[in-house]
């Protein structure tokens, strides 16, 4: 038998071997083995685990159970988090447009100047990212709570006389969203706005355009790649964001990212957790496929 | 047509500062006058300051000192989309997130031309370049010589008092660039515009133009039409940048009607020439003659402009034989034309050979020394 057992696999190796040998399939998966293992350990099998947590049901101790339980998407259905997802698509948009209307033209702007510039500029737009993300928030949070940076200010230009109480107010939030994500819109679109050649430019003035006809017919659409990328890097991790909301927000202002991050650490109901990243990851997905359709009709021409 | 001219410049400079801080006048007080209906060329090397010209022409850039005139109008600061002129750029600038139809009725959405009108004119300007059928087509779809002809209806559609070309066919390979030499000079013709041509090819130059204005280091060196340019340059310059020639030194002895008789010490001889610049008596001047007007034979057929030399160098190339020869220490290069067809290399000047050269004294040129 162990004889007979030895003799099977070693003619099922040979056979293995030989479909390696002439199956253009399987001789493409074995050359891409590095990227298919990277994408395995670090995509598909986290994601498995995820989709999969979230069909199971939460122990009486916040322990998971391994017993089948399609109630925590139900759950989500519920008003109050249906609201939660309204709001927090509404914060991810809010976030993106106003990204872009501050990042177009700071990113017009180093794109226009002096190559010499340039460069010190844009570092200049990545000097934040040098100090820790949290220490930042509390910078905000200095500048806009009630008596701080800001109402000393505005009180002392006698522009105000009361302290103005941003701090903990979806408007605190929204600026602290913006400052965080404003240099990833900006990169991108200063990519696209530094490709776009002088000559352009000179030949849409020269065909008759002033200069805002230019600016709407020739630099606003070819600006059009950048502007996606940037509201790709912006609206996907505004979505999932939790600790502006929690720490600029107050207890007030509540995200889907502070949802998912409440049911995996404080309410320890990790199944329903997992049921809300999948939410967020779809629409986000959905989101975002819709929108490259639909912007991204030039994007072919113009990469 | 309005003004005198379709284009004048007159005293114009233009400076710029250079990354290092110097001041460089690309245009150094030129002055010219651009006929209507012509076809007029910018010829010269790269940073002669024809393209700055056309520039400033275009409304791009705005003269340091001077004053630019179209159509007799004085152009002062008027920005490029309130200019009587279009612009036919050398890397094309086509706009690639347009098609074909949309880049060519750009400039006419511009001027609020109606739907109708504009579908009529953009037909009739890419049928005029040969690209009925295309205009659904992007940019990216199309070859150099298309995306060359884009371009040029682009700008012609709005049927303009001067076009503007800035080497336009300097990225098409030679055979379709020699097409659309001819190609241009035929829609020149047609459309009756003034064509303003930049150029560094100074066979381009004399194929298309009707005048030519030569220039080097910012000034206009010689500005005339093509014969002119070719057979009576007035500087050394103009002599050695469009074709070839032989220069001596020499000094005027005296000037006899349209005739000069120089003494050439190289050559311990005087030579009767035609001066072509402002020469007088007693003059350091410059000698230039064609090698394609130096006359060879084997005795001397003349008393004046005749000298014997030896073949040094004889190259065969087909239509025509380079033939070097040496005449008291100076070696002059003469193109012999291969009027006789022979299989004996000994019948194009052998090496070693005595031969006499005759200078007609009009194609033995008098230039002032510089």
């Amino acid at each position: 038998m162990a004889v007979d057992g030895a003799v099977v696999r070693r003619s099922n190796r040979v056979s293995l071997l030989k479909l390696f040998r002439e199956n253009r399939i399987f001789q493409g998966l074995a050359l891409i083995s590095p990227a298919d293992l990277y994408l395995f350990v670090f995509m598909i099998l986290p994601l498995v685990l995820v989709v999969g947590l979230s069909f199971l049901s939460r122990g009486t101790y916040g322990e998971v159970e391994f017993q089948f339980n399609p109630t925590n998407y139900v759950r989500l259905f519920d008003p109050i988090y249906g609201r939660i997802l309204v709001y927090s698509l509404g914060v991810g948009f809010g976030t993106t447009i106003f990204s872009i209307l501050i990042g177009y033209p700071l990113a017009y702007n180093i794109a226009r100047s002096p190559a010499r510039q340039r460069s010190l500029l844009l570092f200049l737009i990545l000097v934040p990212f040098w100090t820790n993300f949290i220490i930042r928030v509390y910078a905000w949070i200095m500048i806009l709570r009630a008596g701080g940076f800001l109402d000393g200010l505005l009180q002392w230009m006698a522009i105000t006389s009361q302290p103005l109480g941003l701090l903990y107010t979806p408007t605190a939030v929204m600026i602290g969203m913006v400052y965080e994500f404003l240099p990833f819109m900006i990169l991108p679109l200063y990519t696209s706005l530094e490709k776009i050649e002088n000559s352009l430019l000179e030949a849409a003035a020269d065909l008759g355009a002033p200069p805002w006809r230019v600016f709407l017919r020739v630099t606003l659409p070819l600006s059009v790649p950048g502007m996606i990328a940037g509201t790709i890097l912006v609206f996907i991790p505004a979505m999932g964001m939790f600790v502006i909301p929690d720490l600029m927000g107050g207890a007030k202002t509540v995200l889907i990212g502070n949802v998912i991050r409440n049911q995996f650490l404080t309410a320890r109901d990790w199944p329903f957790g997992a049921a809300a990243s999948m939410i967020l990851m779809l629409m986000t997905l959905v989101l975002t496929m819709y929108y490259t359709r639909k912007a991204g009709f030039s994007e072919e021409l113009l990469v | 047509m309005s003004g005198e001219y379709a284009v004048e410049l007159r005293d114009v400079v233009k400076k710029f500062i250079t990354p290092e801080g110097n001041e460089l006048a690309a245009v150094n007080h030129v002055t010219m006058q651009i006929n209507h209906g012509e076809f007029f060329s910018m010829l010269g090397s790269s940073g002669c300051g024809k393209t700055t010209s056309l520039r400033l022409i275009a409304g791009f850039e705005w003269p340091t000192e001077g004053e630019v005139y179209i159509g007799g109008k004085l152009m002062g600061h008027t920005p490029p989309f309130q200019r009587p002129v279009n612009t036919v750029f050398q890397s094309y600038a086509l706009f690639q997130h347009l098609t074909v139809f949309q880049n060519v009725a750009f400039g006419l959405e511009m001027e609020g031309v109606s739907t109708e009108d504009i579908k009529k004119r953009v037909g009739r300007a890419l049928e005029m370049v040969q690209l009925t059928g295309m205009d659904k087509r992007h940019p990216k779809q199309l070859s150099g010589g298309q995306q060359q002809r884009v371009a040029l209806a682009r700008a012609l559609v709005k049927t303009p008092q001067v076009l503007l070309l800035d080497e336009p066919l300097g990225a098409l390979d030679l055979k379709l660039r020699k097409e659309m030499q001819l190609e241009l000079k035929a829609l020149q013709k047609q459309v009756g515009i003034t064509f303003i041509y930049v150029t560094h090819d100074q066979e381009e130059a004399l194929t298309m133009s009707d005048r030519i204005a030569v220039m080097s280091f910012g000034k206009v060196m010689q500005l005339g039409p093509s014969v002119e340019i070719y057979e009576r340059p007035t500087n050394r310059f103009v002599a050695d940048f469009i074709g070839e020639s032989n220069f001596l030194e020499g000094k005027v002895k005296s000037l006899q009607g349209d005739r000069a008789i120089v003494a050439v010490p190289a050559w311990n001889t005087e030579l009767i020439g035609l001066p072509t610049g402002k020469v007088r008596a007693g003059d350091d001047v410059i000698i230039s003659v064609r090698p394609e007007k130096i006359r060879l034979g084997d005795k001397q057929e003349q008393p004046q402009n005749c000298i014997d030399g030896v073949v040094v160098n004889s190259t065969y190339i087909g239509s025509d034989t380079h033939v070097y020869v040496e005449v008291r220490g100076r070696k002059l290069k003469i193109w012999e034309q291969n009027r006789v067809s022979s299989l004996d290399q000994s019948a194009y000047h052998r090496n070693g050979a005595q031969v006499w050269l005759t200078l007609l004294p009009e194609n033995t040129l008098v230039l002032p020394s510089d």
